[in-house]
Formats: structure tokens, sequence, C-alpha cells
């Protein structure tokens, strides 16, 4: 844990992480916030996997698990796998380019609770009449103010707020890694984990903005009877779908490709090895970024668009292949004479890039737009995204979490519990998803609560279902490692426990508030490994030793987001029969809002120094 | 350190050559403005005047939109000054990107198919 030793300012712990605007703090806070709804959501997987165990089951009703997939798919993207990579961006990023900071702490903070209360405020469709039960994708007509009940209005405007959490996070990584990077530390220099962070940030600028667009049209459509898509009205349900597929594709990376980014590290780092081919991979990085937001139309084959702009659609598709080889290889010929250690971060980081191909495999037989009309809509294609998904993305993150957790945390994580984690997920993974392959090439449509008995189906779900339980064994036995590794662990002392490779692990651990006492002067790609070869092992700092600028902490970022969950509120409640006016929660929640901006904009505040003689004193004890 | 950033200065610290170079910029400024009015004022005009055929008047109003934007882009917002690299770069990108993107929502909604 960043320990209380690392602070110069005292203050109660409760108030230090509501106004922290601390790049390693937020780091934990999304850490902590996206695993409390990945739990959630897989506890949503669990019991909808337990009601297809069997043919007709009664377990929950149809309604519930329309309810729960919608949920699972909802959470699981937006509010679990992406705050969770925040959490290794916001930690990891300003560590690796050598800054004090994020190059806005406000926003920062401000992206944090606006993911927290976007997410909250999504969670709350529990208690006033239901979840969101569209699936992820929330199509409409079925997600019109027709048909579709008040969990949409939950999912619209939920969505939206967190939403904007994520945008301001984008730009704020943006900024940092473009003008925050030390001395030296040129873009071909950047780790790769910065590269895929500066890519996925981007994205998240260019594909989250449509993406606002199309829920305000559908809140516009709902709560103020617009009718952009209500084909009656003049309106047209097909934009929907575009809209949300030019977001939803280039989604999809801005998930992958953090998991690049992260196996980028790992691989090196337990091969003895600096990357293979680091040109390549960040010009493979940078043409997939682009030709992410040119194949959306892929997700719509079979609504009709059109032979020609299918078989376009279907190329463009393909060539992200290519590019993507570039990387499989890459990681290959980095592990291939390497001098290997195979613990618990490297065997995760190494078995994402078989099971990331299986994934990649099946995604290019979608993309053929004439096939694809057998596939779509069956389990076939939950089985292509969970092999990224899962098979990709969350084994990327598990390998993170081992490998950055000494450096977050201050120790390691129990090694022999990993190891019996690593394969019981690795082993209910294949079980849960490749069946579902062939479970979707048999015909069984996704989303439906249940199926018939003797359609040759019964068994290959009691399977699935089975990995399923295993993986869920596996996430709390992960759960038993992190409450087992603090208290039982020892703690890590040395800066470089793995003895790897870039600028985070020349930092003290545990990492003190200003991260650098000096700015470092960077010498290479890899920095850290430069030194250890050509110097002495440690960084040459780039400027001398002075007092240290702090941005100071603020509540503000809280406020003007619980503004925002009070007015989303109040526009769900024209659906709701509530005692309170619907006007009335939105004029509280827009006075909180702007009155916190402009409490901001009126404020000045330069933030603190830390002195040179506290920073000499803080070096001297963590070293 | 930090409490003198709120105070003023009482003279300005330029160089002659930079006031030079303020005083160039806001004449271009001023030009460019008075010329992005003018262009205004004649897409008006065209389409106001009920004269002119719609063939050319949709062209027309679209080559002056296309003409406004570069101005505001490159003139207003700075685009064309040094160390705009990158600012230059995610300007291109997000057109190129949302280009396809206008063509596909006004062509391919499912109407008319291709
Ligand atoms: C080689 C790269 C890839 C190709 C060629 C590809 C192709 C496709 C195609 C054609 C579909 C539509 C299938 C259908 O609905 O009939 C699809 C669906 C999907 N893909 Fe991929 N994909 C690739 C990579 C990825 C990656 C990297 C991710 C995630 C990080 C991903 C996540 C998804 C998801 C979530 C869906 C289903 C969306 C839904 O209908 O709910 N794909 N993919
Ligand atoms: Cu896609």
């Amino acid at each position: 844990m960043v320990s209380e030793a690392t602070n110069t300012l005292k203050k109660s712990v409760f108030w230090d992480w509501m106004t922290t605007v601390d790049h390693k703090k937020i780091a934990i806070l999304y850490l902590l916030a996206g695993t409390l709804f990945f739990l959630k959501a897989g506890l949503m997987a669990v019991i909808f996997r337990i009601q297809l165990i069997a043919p007709e089951m009664e377990f929950i009703s149809g309604q519930t698990f329309n309810e729960f997939i919608t949920m699972h798919g909802t959470l699981m993207l937006f509010l679990a796998v992406t705050p969770i990579f925040f959490a290794f961006m916001n930690f990891v990023v300003p560590l690796q380019i050598g800054a004090r900071d994020v190059a806005f702490p406000f926003v920062n903070a401000l992206g944090f609770w606006l993911f927290f209360l976007g997410g909250l405020l999504l969670s709350l469709s529990w208690f006033f009449g239901g979840a969101p039960d569209a699936g992820w994708t929330s199509y409409v007509p079925l997600a019109s103010r027709e048909f579709g009940g008040v969990g949409i209005d939950f999912y619209v405007l939920g969505l939206q707020i967190s939403g904007f959490g994520t945008l301001v996070s984008g730009i704020n990584f943006i900024v940092t890694i473009i003008n925050m990077r030390a001395p030296g530390m040129t873009m071909m220099r950047l780790p790769l984990f910065c590269w895929t962070t500066l890519l996925t940030s981007i994205l998240i600028v260019f594909a989250f903005t449509p993406l606002a667009a199309g829920l305000a049209l559908l809140m516009l459509d709902r709560i103020f009877d617009a009718q952009f898509f209500i084909p009656g009205e003049g309106g047209n349900v097909v934009i929907w779908q575009h809209i949300f597929w030019i977001f939803g594709h280039p989604e999809v990376y801005i998930l992958v490709l953090p998991a690049f980014g992260m196996i980028s590290e790992v691989i090196p780092a337990f091969s003895k090895k600096r990357l293979f081919g680091y040109t390549s991979m960040v010009f493979a990085v940078l043409i997939i970024a682009f030709l992410s937001f040119m194949v959306w139309m892929h997700h719509m084959f079979t609504v009709g668009i059109g032979p020609i702009a299918n078989s376009i659609f279907a190329i463009s598709t393909m060539t992200i292949a290519v590019p993507t080889g570039i990387k499989i290889f890459n990681w290959l010929f980095t592990m291939w004479g390497g001098k290997l250690t195979f613990n618990t971060a490297m065997i995760f980081a190494a078995s994402f890039v078989p099971t990331f191909v299986l994934g990649g495999v099946t995604g290019v037989m979608l993309a053929m737009a004439p096939v694809d009309h057998l596939y779509h809509d069956t389990y076939f294609v939950v089985a292509h995204f969970h092999y990224i998904i899962v098979g990709g993305i969350v084994l990327g993150i598990f390998a993170a979490l081992f490998y950055w957790y000494p450096k977050m945390f201050g120790h390691k994580l129990n090694e022999t519990l990993g190891m019996i984690m690593f394969w019981l997920f690795y082993i209910g993974f294949h079980l849960t998803f490749f069946i579902q392959h062939i479970l979707g090439l048999v015909g069984m449509p996704r989303r439906v609560y249940t199926y018939l008995e003797g359609q040759g189906m019964d068994t290959m779900n009691f399977i699935s279902t089975i990995g399923a339980f295993l993986m869920a064994v596996a996430v709390i036995i992960l759960i038993i490692n992190i409450v087992y590794s603090a208290l039982k662990s020892e703690p890590v002392t040395v800066d470089d426990p793995w003895d790897a490779r870039t600028l985070e692990w020349a930092t003290h651990t545990p990492v003190p508030e200003y991260n650098f006492a000096q700015t470092p002067q960077v010498r290479s790609l890899d920095p850290v490994f430069y030194e250890k070869i050509h110097g002495n092992g440690k960084m040459k700092p780039a400027e001398p030793l002075d007092d240290i600028h702090m941005p100071s902490g603020s509540i503000l970022p809280f406020f003007i987001s619980l503004g925002l969950f009070i007015a989303g509120f109040g526009f769900i409640s024209f659906h709701l029969d509530l005692f309170i006016s619907p006007y009335v929660l939105i004029a509280i929640g827009g006075i909180v809002t702007f009155g916190s901006m402009g409490l901001r904009s009126m404020q000045t505040d330069h933030g603190y120094h830390i002195s040179k003689e506290t920073v000499e004193e803080m070096e001297k004890e963590l070293s | 350190m930090a409490e003198n950033l709120d105070q003023s200065f009482e003279e300005s610290s330029m160089s002659n050559e930079e006031k030079r170079k303020i005083n160039r910029e806001q004449r271009i400024q001023i030009i460019a403005f008075a010329f992005m009015i003018g262009i205004t004022i004649l897409a008006f005009l065209a389409v106001g005047s009920e004269q002119l055929p719609g063939v050319f008047t949709i062209p027309f109003i679209l080559f002056l939109a296309f003409v406004q934007l570069i101005l505001q882009l490159y003139y207003f917002m700075h685009l064309k000054d040094k160390d705009h690299g990158w600012p230059n770069s995610f300007m291109i990108s997000g057109l190129v990107l949302a280009a396809p993107m206008v063509v596909s929502l006004i062509l391919l909604i499912g109407i008319v198919k291709y």
C-alpha cells in the first residue's frame, strides 16, 4: 500500500482518500471499484450459467436472465475492465515516463468519481423496477420507450455519466504522455504499455463521443418523446446500430490494446530480453488503432446493408489480422532464446498468446460476410469474444496484477496460490468457452434463457457451466491470495524485485508521494536495464535536488460527480413514481455540479511544496 | 514562489521582435475574420436570393463551408503555427475517421442497398 509514511501532509484516512489527486491513490481507488464491479458481474455470470446447466431449468426467470446478461456485459466492459485498466495506467504510466503525476491531477480524480457514481446509478436500477434488459448493445426498438422498461433509462444515464469520466481520463492520459515525459524519453523510447495507453486514450476520445451522442439521442427518444429511432414517426432503427458499433468496435480495441501493452511489459521482463521488434510493435498498434474505426459494419452484416458494403467491411476487418499477427510473432520471438522465468505473471502473459490467437482466428471466420449469416447471434460469437476478452484481456490483467503488485502494495502475491489459480482459471476458461464454438455451430442462439431437451446441447451446456464454476473458484483463490499475502508475505524493500527493465522500477518501494526525487535522465529504451549494464544501476538525475511542487487535494471532483448523479437520477425519475418531482432533483443536481465547477474556477490554489529537507529525509529512509 | 503567481506585471517583458510578431498575428486574425464574415454573407445571399439553381447553391455553400473550416482551424485555432504538430495530427485523424462515418450514416441506413 502507498503507506502513510510516504505522505507529507497529515490528514484523516477517509478525507485523504476522498480528496486525493495523487495518481497512485486514484489507481488504487480504480482497482477497488473495478474489482467490485468485476465480482458483481462475475456472480451474475455464474447464476445464468446455472440456469443453462440443463434444458428447461427454472432457476431464474427469463426476465431475470435478460437483466443478468445485460448487466453482465455492460458492467464487465464499462465498469470492470476499463477501470481496472485505468488503475494500472494511472499507477504505471507516470512512473514509466518519469513524471511526478499526470498532467491534470484534478481531472484525474474527477474521472474516477464520474465513473464510480455513474456505475452506482446504473446499479441502482435493481431497486427501481429492474435492471436494463435489452442487451449491452441496447438495440432499438427493443430499447425504445414503447418496449423498453425503466431499466433502459438507468442504462442510458448511468453510461452517459460514467462515459464522461472515461472521456476526461482519456484526455488526461493523452496530455500526460505527450507533455510530461522525462528528458530523453522520446516517443520511440516509450515503453509499449505507454504507447498502448496513448492509443487507447485516443480511441476513447474518438469513440466515446459517438456513444455519448447516441445515448443522448436515445435519452431524447425515451424521456422527451423525440423520434430518432421510431420508424412509424420517420425515425430509423438502423442508425442506432451504426452509432453503437462506430463506438463499439473501437471499444473492443480500447479493451484489448492495454492488455497488449501489459503483455509487452511482462514478457520481456521475464525473458530477460528486450522486446523483439519494438518499432514494428509500435506501428502495429498504430495501424490497429486506425483500422478499428473502419470495420464497425461487421457487426451488421445481417442487417441488410447490401453486398458491396458488406464486402468492403469484410475485407477491412480481415486486414486487422495482419498487424495483430505481427504482434503475436514479436511476443513469440521475445521469448525465443530468452532466459525464461515461469512465475505466475509470466505464465498468465505467455498463455495470453495462444488463446488470443484462437479468438483472432474465429474473428476472421466471423468476418466472412456470407458465412456470418450462420454464426451471427449464436454461441459462436459468444465464444469468439470471450476468447479475446477472457482469454486475452483478463489473462493480461492477471499478469499485470502479479507483476506490478509489489510496486503498488509493497509485497508480492503468493506464488503457489497464484499457480493453482492460474491452472483452475485456464482449464475452466477453455471448458466454458471452447465448447461454445460447437454449441453455436449446432445452432444454439445467444441471449435465450433456456433450451429444449434432445437437441444435442445438454452435455455441452453442462460442461460449459462446470468450466464457469472452475473460473469462479479461481477468482475466489485470488481473493484468498490477496488476503493471505497481505498478512503473511514479506515486505518488498528493494526498488526492483523482478530485475526488470522499465523506469517504474527505478522508484522506491513504497513509491513516495513525489515519485522521483530528481527527474531521471533517460538514455535508452528500457532505461533501468541500460543503467544496470552501462551505469551504476541507478538512474542519472536530470535536475538538482530542490523543493517539489505538488497539487493539493480537493473534494470538488466528488461533488461535481455527485451533482450529475442526482441530476441523472432526476431524468430517470420521469418514469418513476417518486414523492419528489424530477425537476427538483435535476435542479439540485445542476446546482451542485455547476456550483462546484464555479467554486473551482474561483479558487486560487497553487498547490504546495515539499521542502528539500523533507525529500532528503524521505529518500534516506526509503533506500 | 507560489504567492507571486497572482500578481500582475507592471510592464511587458516582451522584446520588440515579439511585439512585432504579435501585431502581425493580430492583423492576420482581423483579415481572416473579415474574410470569414464575407463568405458567410455570400452563403446567405446564394440561398436567400432564390435566383440560383439548387445544383449550384448546394456545392457552392459546401465549398464555402470547407474554406471556412480551414480558416477556422488554421488561423483562428493556430494550427498553422509552429509546434502544433500534435494538435494537427489529432485534428486530421479526427476528420479522416469521421468522414466514412458521416458518409455511411447518409448512405447506408438500410433503405437503399449497396
Ligand atoms: C482479428 C481481430 C478480430 C476480428 C476479425 C473480429 C471479428 C468480429 C466479427 C465479424 C464480429 C461479429 C460477429 C457477429 O455478430 O456475427 C465480432 C463480434 C465481436 N467481437 Fe470481434 N473481432 C476481432 C477482434 C476482437 C477483439 C480484439 C475484441 C475484444 C477486445 C472483440 C470483441 C468482440 C465482441 C464483444 C463481439 C460481439 C459483439 C456483440 O454482438 O455483442 N473482437 N468480431
Ligand atoms: Cu467488431
